[in-house]
């Protein structure tokens, strides 16, 4: 196969842990909507947990998109 | 109409040299000294004239100081406010630098990655000093939760000490993945303008709807620049509390 060819579709298949990442971060999302509307007092407290949580799964998916990136600019 | 060209280094005038290497001020030494400016000018500026009843400019400074010391109270307790000035640098900074750089034709001091680790190894490093200066050899409490079954705790532990020494790469590589990906995507969106547009009439048809993406996405990226910043102080605090009280 052609280098550059299999460079791109590296990329491509590397995008799909995204996927992933963008489930888990629906989830947290999704949950945390759903405390706060059973107990909409207590949600605010829950905020820094609800970024703290957003933030380390979105960098599983920001990692598989760092490795998309090198491979169509830096490699 | 290359995306990753507006991140490119541009070399001012070189100041001096160590050995061979040039030490030069660049379009990134620039828009960090601007930073530094707007928010010295903004911060001043506020509280020179400290009323009761705050005005707006002193409302802004006074709501971003709350809203940091709120985050790192719940997060690190009171015993962590001794380090609300290097929490609050990073914020203001991080924050300043992301929303400059979203103005067109400015230069994201944030979407080089040298920039984002040494901020997070400045984290790291004072975590580790400090919590081997107040607590010694018990620092390693950290690594070793209680409660856990004998046979399973070489395995967590060897997790933890994982975890822990990861910290830095993925504290730093999310800030400047982020901003990396929301300008390449900007500018992209922003090609394909350029690109319809030179079809004719229909192109120009056509071209309205990723302009419209751009602007939604510029709304998109205002929101992520301020959560980035956020999550970078927020995760700073996390840090800091592991090193004020490393027993889980």
């Amino acid at each position: 196969m052609d280098p550059i060819a299999a460079k791109y579709i590296g990329a491509g298949i590397a995008c799909i842990g995204m996927g992933g990442a963008g489930v888990g971060v629906g989830s947290i999302f999704g949950h945390y909507l759903a405390a706060a509307l059973r107990n909409p007092s207590a949600a605010q407290g829950q905020f820094g947990n609800l970024i703290f949580g957003f933030a380390v799964t979105e960098a599983l998916g920001i990692f598989s998109l760092l490795i998309a990136l090198l491979l169509l600019f830096a490699l | 109409m290359d995306p990753i060209h507006q991140f490119e280094i541009k070399k001012f005038f070189p100041i001096f040299h160590i050995g061979s290497t040039e030490i030069a001020f660049t379009n990134s030494a620039l828009f960090m000294l601007f930073a530094l400016l707007v928010i010295s000018l903004l911060m001043i500026g506020a509280t020179r004239s400290r009323a009761l009843v705050p005005g707006r400019m002193q409302a802004l400074a006074e709501m971003s100081y709350e809203f940091v010391a709120t985050t790192l109270r719940s997060s690190a307790g009171t015993e962590g406010m001794k380090f609300f000035p290097l929490v609050f640098s990073l914020f203001m900074f991080i924050l300043a630098v992301n929303l400059i750089g979203l103005i067109p034709y400015a230069f994201t001091v944030t979407s080089h990655i040298i920039i984002t680790v040494s901020l997070a190894l400045l984290v790291f490093l004072t975590v580790v000093v400090y919590g081997f200066r107040k607590h010694g050899l018990h620092f390693f409490k950290l690594f070793v939760p209680s409660g856990i079954p004998i046979y399973i705790l070489p395995l967590v532990t060897f997790i933890e000490v994982l975890s822990f020494l990861s910290r830095p790469i993925s504290h730093s590589v999310r800030l400047f993945a982020n901003m990396l990906a929301g300008h390449i995507t900007l500018k992209v969106f922003g090609g394909f303008v350029v690109m319809l547009g030179s079809l004719g009439f229909l192109g120009w048809l056509g071209a309205v709807l990723p302009l419209g993406l751009t602007v939604a996405l510029t709304a998109l990226e205002l929101l992520v620049a301020f959560l980035q910043a956020y999550v970078f102080a927020i995760l700073t605090c996390i840090y800091l509390n592991d090193a004020i009280h490393p027993g889980h």
